[in-house]
């Protein structure tokens, strides 16, 4: 928040490129010393309720007044990091790097301009239909949209803040890693035939879409689209974020050690694919289900079956199938769903093998 | 009379980039017709990818996020 409000505060009206860059620098600086100062911060908040700090209850605000802050502020660093670097991407250009690239390299790099171009699913429709209907290969549309959703910003600099930078990274790499295989392996399967009707009729050729003008942008305009990113998130994904970190409160102080171990754990050779299907009815975003994951981590549970639960609740999400309905038939989704179910799958036993 | 069309599914950002345009016209005394579009096939084949898309006049003029006022106050006059 502070990335925000300072710059209501002394955001110059002469909207000079240099006042803003000082005023980012120094927002920056800001968030730096507050953020180091949140540890101390929850032990008093803790320390003045008549709490015993070793408790249950302790443990569970301790945890909630320390990570709620931590995440809140993590959040508006990247997102509005994210929003500044998105405004020199947009979907028109993917587009046009995309269409027309051999499937292969054409899949690893829709998958990773998947985490750099914006996008919201509710326009994965209009999306799916403008990179098909302008020559993009279907198995490299379908890399963009499994990359988009699954690979985003908030997953990656949530795991980096609550659970560590290599949880993250490993999320990084495989995330990237099964939306690349799954977009190749549907596009060998041309399914083409199976998109709905009218797809195909755009598909075809029938209607030229008009390109939007390319519209140069300022470097304030690029920070102000990066506050829009902030307030726009935020206002998305805040009561999400409190769930979450209040049901990993609620794990973390009140769930015993061991009772993860045993359902969740690597020896239960079935929790993995309980878990990407317990995931697929599960619809909240990175926000809300991280926070869960740590304290699922943090009570022994199996780093590979955590990971499949929460890219299965990412990725294979009920709602995002049911737009996508629109334009695949009911066998596409099926085949959608299987290809990354079983990447999915593949990722969570891999790793309860290897840690 | 300018003729105004909104392309997007519903969401939020849609409704709230109808409300600026009529805000931004009636400060402006600009008659407009806003017309709002949902249904996928029409945005899809309006050239829209991402959403909320505006159209003036029949030609799309922008796409995603909310639009900046400064230009919204250049399409319509």
């Amino acid at each position: 928040m502070t990335i925000n409000t300072e710059f209501v505060a002394e955001g110059p009206k002469k909207n000079s490129a240099l006042v803003w860059t000082v005023g980012v620098i120094l927002c920056a600086i800001i968030w730096w010393l507050v953020y180091g100062q949140l540890i101390p911060f929850s032990e008093s908040i803790v320390s003045l309720v008549p709490i015993e700090r070793n408790s249950h209850l302790g443990e569970a605000l301790v945890f909630f007044f320390y990570d709620t802050p931590k995440v809140m502020m993590l959040l508006t660093l990247i997102v509005f990091a994210m929003g500044v670097v998105r405004s020199f991407f947009s979907p028109e250009k993917t587009r046009a790097l995309l269409s027309g690239k051999r499937e292969g390299a054409g899949n690893v790099m829709s998958a990773s301009l998947g985490i750099l171009t914006p996008f919201c699913s509710c326009s994965a429709v209009p999306l799916f239909i403008g990179f098909v209907s302008a020559g993009v290969p279907l198995g490299v549309t379908f890399s963009f949209l499994i990359a988009a959703p699954m690979v985003n910003e908030v997953a990656l600099i949530l795991l980096f803040g609550l659970v560590g930078w290599q949880v993250a990274a490993v999320y990084l790499v495989f995330g990237l890693s099964i939306a690349i295989v799954a977009g190749w392996v549907i596009g060998r399967l041309h399914l083409e035939g199976w998109l709905q009707d009218w797809v195909r009729d755009i598909h075809s050729g029938a209607s030229v879409p008009a390109a939007v003008v390319d519209e140069q942008l300022s470097l304030v305009d690029r920070y102000k689209l990066g506050i829009e990113a902030v307030r726009e998130i935020f206002g998305r994904v805040w009561v999400w974020i409190i769930l979450g970190i209040g049901m990993g409160a609620a794990i973390h102080g009140y769930v015993p050690e061991d009772l993860m171990a045993s359902i969740m754990g690597a020896d239960a050779w079935w929790s993995v694919p309980a878990a990407v299907v317990l995931g697929i009815p599960m619809y909240t975003n990175a926000a809300g289900v991280i926070p869960i994951v740590e304290a699922l981590l943090g009570k022994g549970a199996a780093l590979g079956t955590v990971l499949a639960f929460m890219m299965s609740v990412i990725a294979l999400s009920l709602p995002e199938m049911i737009i996508l309905r629109q334009v695949l038939t009911l066998k596409l989704i099926a085949v959608f769903i299987g290809v990354v179910g079983i990447g999915i799958l593949a990722v969570g036993f891999l790793f309860n093998l290897i840690f | 009379m300018k003729q105004v069309k909104v392309y997007g599914p519903g969401c939020k950002r849609c409704e709230t980039t109808e409300k600026m345009i009529k805000d931004v016209a009636s400060r402006l005394g600009v008659d407009v017709e806003v017309d709002k579009v949902t249904d996928m096939a029409q945005i899809a084949k309006a050239g829209v990818m991402s959403t909320p898309g505006i159209a003036v006049d029949g030609k799309l003029v922008h796409a995603g996020g909310l639009p900046d006022e400064t230009k919204l106050e250049a399409w319509l006059k």
